[in-house]
């Protein structure tokens, strides 16, 4: 509750508190009142943080004091025998989010700078616009997509890239598999579900590049490209890999979509093309048939979910934050 | 393609003097970034065509009206506990978040300001819309399911969670573009703080703030994850969301689309169409009333 002395001590954000002067007595609890009712309903985002790690924690304790580190070091999942061992599905979560990241990350940054550097002004707002709607349709739509068009369309091409590439080293260990629903179909649909995201920060980060810099490049006989990295990039890098990883924190996180094609296997394997399983999958396909350690170890998956996002969330804020501190400065 | 692409200098005036691999370099990013618009307009463009031409036959007023069949994989009956499912449930998640999240803003941008308390309220703010939806959901199976039951309450509880953190952040930018002179006009006049925001500020932004809450809106509406465990199954329309089990639009859609039957996936494009339609519009409309509010500060 210190927070709350510290908080007496603000200056007003309107530019000086001036009825105060004016009428010293009267109407003054007002002011108070709807001042801490204020507070209170800032306070109730602190409230509900502190809420979820306690009490999902709580419901999670008796799965981690039976496994201890296990549940996320070990790979067995037998909920029958009472085994509970996270680590497949730590390692599809990871797997099908990275796959997302390198596919949206060029297609974002691509889309961003289109639209805030080369688009001629009449489209700019088109391609916002419809980066928008992308962002706007729910993720078990795209979950639907994926499961009853995507998987079955994509298989035959996983077949063959992996009939192409996969007695090659290297490639053969990843292009692997014949599977429609997959790691790589989940990390095809993340990628659509993120690149939204990752485009409109990245977009909001370089809209923020003095034109000044834009000028001084051109006027130095910079091709458009030439002036992008000289004076965009060097410029928004901060803020491109904090939106970046935003990205990545909702593609961890994101639960439906993966349920419905990442292929419900308990594996850990390089081959891209077999069938997985993700934390937020497993907790969204098994919690309706699990009782007892099985649903409390279902809740710790959400509780490493929990944490993992909000690292990843905190880090990608930071870094944002730094960012516009030095742009504020400069 | 150079209607795509807006002139570069380099076509304008240097044409003659810019070497052959820095135009090239030139011209290839170019083609990245329109060929990167390209690829993400595909997948939108299939996704919504699908949803259009698979949906469309099955809206009908049954679809809007009839309960869901007994018999997933056989044709037949309708969607409309599911329909008022996923307006009744936003709207219960709207009614808590809404008050919550504008009464958050304005206490960091009227009172907190660059306060330490509101900088640790904002930082957690940004740091709670990145919780997955799931873990709402768990969330609330644990303080409200566990003890009170699977009814539509707990699913507004979990929208209402993923809402308030959208509702603060948009909200706050909003009456950060109040002038600073509508304040002090206020102050002048005699008005109170508490007066001057709710009788000033708060109406000078009400459309910005208006077009924020609708798009958390429509974000809720389509969540899936935070419904799954908490509000139940349901057939039947039921209008009490504190009272027995409910269903909503995008669970039906996760529910069909796991099914290898034609008539239940069919069912899961007739709710899709029917949920990105409830999406769409309020998107549209938040642009609308933002674009509106737009013009008339312009004139």
């Amino acid at each position: 509750m210190t927070l709350l002395t510290h908080d007496d001590s603000v200056a007003p954000a309107g530019g000086g508190d001036a009825s105060s002067l004016l009428e010293p007595t009267s109407g003054r609890r007002g002011d108070s009142v709807f001042k801490i009712v204020a507070l209170a309903a800032g306070l109730v985002v602190l409230g509900i943080l502190a809420l979820i790690a306690i009490s999902t924690t709580r419901e999670a304790w008796p799965a981690f004091q039976q496994e201890g580190f296990g549940f996320i070091t070990s790979s067995t999942w037998v909920p029958a025998d009472g085994k509970f061992g996270a680590l497949a599905f730590i390692y599809g979560t990871i797997l099908s989010s990275f796959i997302a990241l390198v596919l949206a990350v060029p297609v974002s940054l691509g889309i961003a700078l289109y639209a805030n550097e080369a688009a001629p002004r009449r489209l700019r707002k088109p391609v916002v616009y419809v980066m928008d709607l992308l962002a706007a349709i729910p993720s078990v739509v795209y979950g639907l997509w994926g499961i009853i068009v995507l998987a079955p369309a994509i298989q035959p091409v996983y077949k063959a890239i992996s009939g192409a590439v996969g007695d090659i080293p290297v490639l053969g260990w990843f292009f692997n598999g014949d599977s429609g629903r997959s790691y790589m179909t989940a990390g095809i649909i993340l990628a659509i579900m993120i690149t939204p995201i990752i485009t409109s920060l990245s977009r909001e980060v370089i809209a923020t590049v003095p034109s000044a810099q834009r000028e001084a490049a051109y006027g130095m006989g910079a091709t458009r490209w030439e002036m992008i990295r000289a004076a965009v990039l060097p410029w928004s890098r901060g803020g491109i890999v904090g939106s970046v990883m935003l990205g990545l924190g909702r593609a961890m996180g994101e639960t439906i979509a993966v349920a419905l094609v990442i292929g419900s296997q308990s594996q850990i394997t390089a081959h891209l093309f077999e069938a997985g399983d993700s934390m937020a999958a497993v907790i969204v396909n098994q919690f309706g048939e699990a009782s007892g350690i099985h649903r409390s170890a279902l809740i710790g998956l959400g509780v490493v979910l929990f944490g993992v996002t909000i690292i990843v969330n905190v880090s990608a804020r930071g870094i944002v934050s730094r960012f516009d501190r030095r742009s504020q400065g400069a | 393609m150079t209607d795509l692409i807006s002139p570069d200098v380099e076509q304008l005036l240097f044409d003659a003097t810019t070497s052959r691999s820095r135009r090239i370099k030139n011209r290839l990013a170019s083609i990245w970034m329109l060929g990167a618009l390209v690829v993400a307009v595909i997948p939108l463009a299939l996704v919504i065509g699908y949803v259009l031409f698979k949906g469309i036959g099955q809206l009908s007023v049954a679809w809007f009206t009839e309960d869901l069949p007994a018999v997933t994989r056989k044709a037949g009956g309708g969607m409309g506990p599911a329909v008022v499912g996923t307006l009744l449930i936003t709207l219960g998640a709207a009614v808590m978040a809404i008050p919550l999240g504008i009464l958050g803003a304005i206490y960091l941008h009227e009172y907190g300001a660059k306060g330490r308390t509101a900088r640790l309220i904002r930082f957690m703010a940004d740091v709670m819309t990145g919780v997955p939806s799931i873990v709402m959901g768990l969330f609330v199976y644990t303080v409200w399911t566990l003890t009170f039951g699977l009814n539509g309450f707990g699913g507004s509880l979990a929208l209402g969670c993923l809402m308030l953190p959208i509702i603060i952040r948009t909200t706050e930018e909003m009456l950060r573009l109040v002038p600073d002179e509508l304040r002090q006009a206020s102050y002048a006049l005699g008005n109170r703080k508490w007066r001057t925001i709710t009788t000033v500020v708060l109406p000078a932004s009400f459309g910005g703030i208006t077009s924020g809450v609708m798009i958390a809106i429509a974000r809720a509406a389509g969540e899936t994850a935070p419904l799954v465990f908490t509000i139940g199954a349901a057939r039947n329309l039921n209008l009490n969301i504190f009272e027995g089990p409910m269903t909503a639009l995008s669970v039906q859609i996760f529910g069909n689309a796991q099914t290898p039957f034609d008539a239940a996936q069919s069912r899961a494009w007739g709710a899709a169409l029917t949920l990105v339609a409830i999406v769409f519009a309020m998107t549209i409309l938040a642009r609308v009333v933002s674009s509106m509010v737009a013009r008339r500060h312009a004139a």
